[in-house]
């Protein structure tokens, strides 16, 4: 009887974090579609021009070209260098190999804005701070090991004797890439990638620190708008929230097909 | 474990080197090298020729920088108690699977994917004067007039459980599943009640990933900023020492200081997770990672 009675107070909780998700998430939908909304439970009356507004007044067509500039880049170019490290750290065993994975490790979990105000005075220092190109170098300092740590077990699956086999039979090295390790690591490279970008088009702290004028990534910009509050309807702002928001589900749930919701978080086992 | 064949090499060798060079430069130039220059420049003040440690001694001589750090950890250290005890109680109780398990985690996911500036915004409305919840206590007659949870100390409070709990639930479930069911089973056959399997073999068990989620969730509450800036006091009660540093680095120009106020945040996570460390050893002196692991 108590063992019911405690597990129904655990659910109990759990519907009710997820009723105050539901609500937080539906008031910025509802807001968005509002023409007025005082303290009503719903809006005397629902209009789309929002939309239309915010794209006009936000210059949501230039955001979002960045946005998705940057995400593509930070994707590709992690993928790129992070695919050669992944292999050998699945592969060898050398003398420094824990010291490494902790100097990758590092970029993950200590807060972006810790390391982020050195980077940017760095970058700035070197002329690309507030530029698409510094949002690109910053957001891929800790994607870069991301993309190590996803892609590794990846290569460990794939049998270290399929190699061998090739190689006896003849195969260089970019043969054996190009025919066996790239073909099965496709799966890999596809979960990467779709983490990276959904961790890219979310990511806030290094796009706000290095993305100036031109360079605002889309929650950058949701971020200034909202600061100038009072000069813009917030309703107007709800509904550049709404395009992100159905921009990062769309890719989540495109991402939850390669992977379990708690591989999405942080692996304490390793 | 991978079994390890003979082919497998275990030299360093230059192809080996050339492979991983891109990703370890890269990691050097744009991680490790911005602290050791942000570090130098801290020790260089704008406002004199030479090395000084102006800048530190500025910031411990002004109330209004220096009360940030307090600021800060009467922020982060509530909410990680919070999140902590509440992921493990949840975690706990649901690690042999539960119902609708793979819809909630979804949900869950769903705070941590949107980031803390869409959760910010929608805290801003939903738990606003005017919001949902305030029109549900007050139609309930709870009260005549609305919570204030917004701008203030509470506010940041919100966004830093809407973003910590979930992350922190889902490690935990993911960390307690993964416990071999047969010393729990072992232990009840021998008499133990669920109170002391839970104090004597799982705890023990679970107190290493309990406290690296402990550091994990610590430092990021310490490092908060949007949500301290938007559903806070940022110039008052919630400005935080991300704040400070900010404000110095974007609004002073004083890159200097900046600095300087980002190795002071750098050092006080750096102590608390000596502090989570040692405080770890005293728990379960025993406890070493993976065991008991399936």
């Amino acid at each position: 009887m108590r063992g019911r009675l405690w597990n129904l107070a655990l659910y109990l909780f759990i519907l009710g974090f997820i009723l105050n998700m539901i609500g937080i998430v539906s008031h910025v939908v509802v807001s968005a579609f509002a023409k007025r909304w005082f303290g009503n439970p719903l809006p005397p009356a629902f209009t789309t021009d929002w939309f239309s507004y915010a794209w006009k007044n936000f210059d949501l067509g230039q955001v979002l070209s960045v946005t998705l500039f940057v995400a593509v880049a930070v994707v590709v170019l992690s993928l790129l260098i992070a695919f050669p490290a992944a292999y050998i750290l699945a592969r060898r065993n050398f003398r420094f190999k824990s010291l490494l994975l902790l100097l990758y490790f590092l970029p993950m979990v200590i807060p972006q804005m810790t390391y982020g105000i050195p980077l940017a005075t760095t970058l700035y220092r070197y002329g690309v701070g507030g530029s698409v190109l510094g949002v690109i170098l910053a957001v891929m300092v800790p994607m870069v090991p991301l993309a190590v740590f996803i892609l590794m077990p990846f290569f460990e699956q794939i049998s270290v004797n399929l190699e061998g086999s090739a190689q006896v039979l003849g195969a260089s090295r970019a043969q054996i890439f190009r025919r066996i390790l790239f073909p099965l690591m496709i799966p890999g490279i596809l979960t990467a990638g779709i983490l990276i970008l959904v961790n890219t088009i979310s990511n806030f702290e290094l796009a706000f620190l290095l993305g100036g004028g031109g360079s605002q990534t889309l929650v950058v910009a949701l971020f200034y708008n909202m600061f100038a509050g009072g000069v813009r309807p917030v309703y107007s702002i709800d509904a550049m929230a709404v395009i992100y928001m159905v921009m990062v589900m769309a890719l989540l749930l495109v991402a939850l097909r390669f992977v379990r919701p708690t591989q999405m978080v942080f692996r304490l086992d390793r | 474990m991978r079994a390890t064949t003979p082919r497998e090499r275990s030299e360093f060798d230059v192809f080996a080197m050339l492979c991983i060079l891109p990703s370890l430069l890269y990691v050097l130039c744009m991680f490790v090298y911005p602290f050791l220059y942000g570090l130098y420049l801290s020790l260089r003040p704008q406002k004199m020729a030479g090395f000084s440690l102006a800048n530190y001694l500025t910031f411990f001589s002004d109330p209004y920088q220096y009360g940030t750090i307090w600021i800060t950890f009467s922020l982060a250290v509530p909410c990680t108690i919070i999140v902590l005890v509440l992921s493990l109680v949840l975690a706990y109780g649901m690690r042999r699977g539960f119902f609708m398990e793979r819809t909630v985690t979804t949900i869950l996911i769903l705070p941590i994917s949107l980031g803390v500036i869409l959760l910010s915004e929608g805290i801003l409305g939903f738990y606003g004067s005017q919001g949902w919840f305030n029109q549900i206590v007050i139609a309930l007659g709870l009260v005549s007039d609305p919570f204030i949870l917004t701008h203030n100390y509470i506010g940041v409070t919100l966004a830093l459980f809407m973003q910590q709990f979930p992350f922190c639930f889902l490690m935990l479930l993911g960390y307690i599943s993964g416990i071999d069911p047969s010393l729990e089973r072992s232990a009840r056959m021998l008499g133990a009640t669920p109170w002391v399997v839970f104090r004597r073999v799982m705890l023990p068990l679970i107190a290493p990933g309990l406290a690296i989620a402990f550091a994990l969730v610590f430092v990021m509450s310490f490092a908060v900023f949007p949500s301290a800036m938007m559903l806070g006091q940022p110039s008052g009660s919630t400005r935080t020492i991300s704040i400070a540093a900010y404000q110095q680095a974007f609004e002073q120009y004083d890159m200097s200081y900046a600095s300087a106020i980002a190795v002071v945040m750098g050092l006080c996570q750096l102590a608390a997770l000596v502090v989570i460390i040692l405080f770890r050893r005293r728990l379960s002196p025993a406890a070493t990672m993976g065991v008991g692991k399936r």
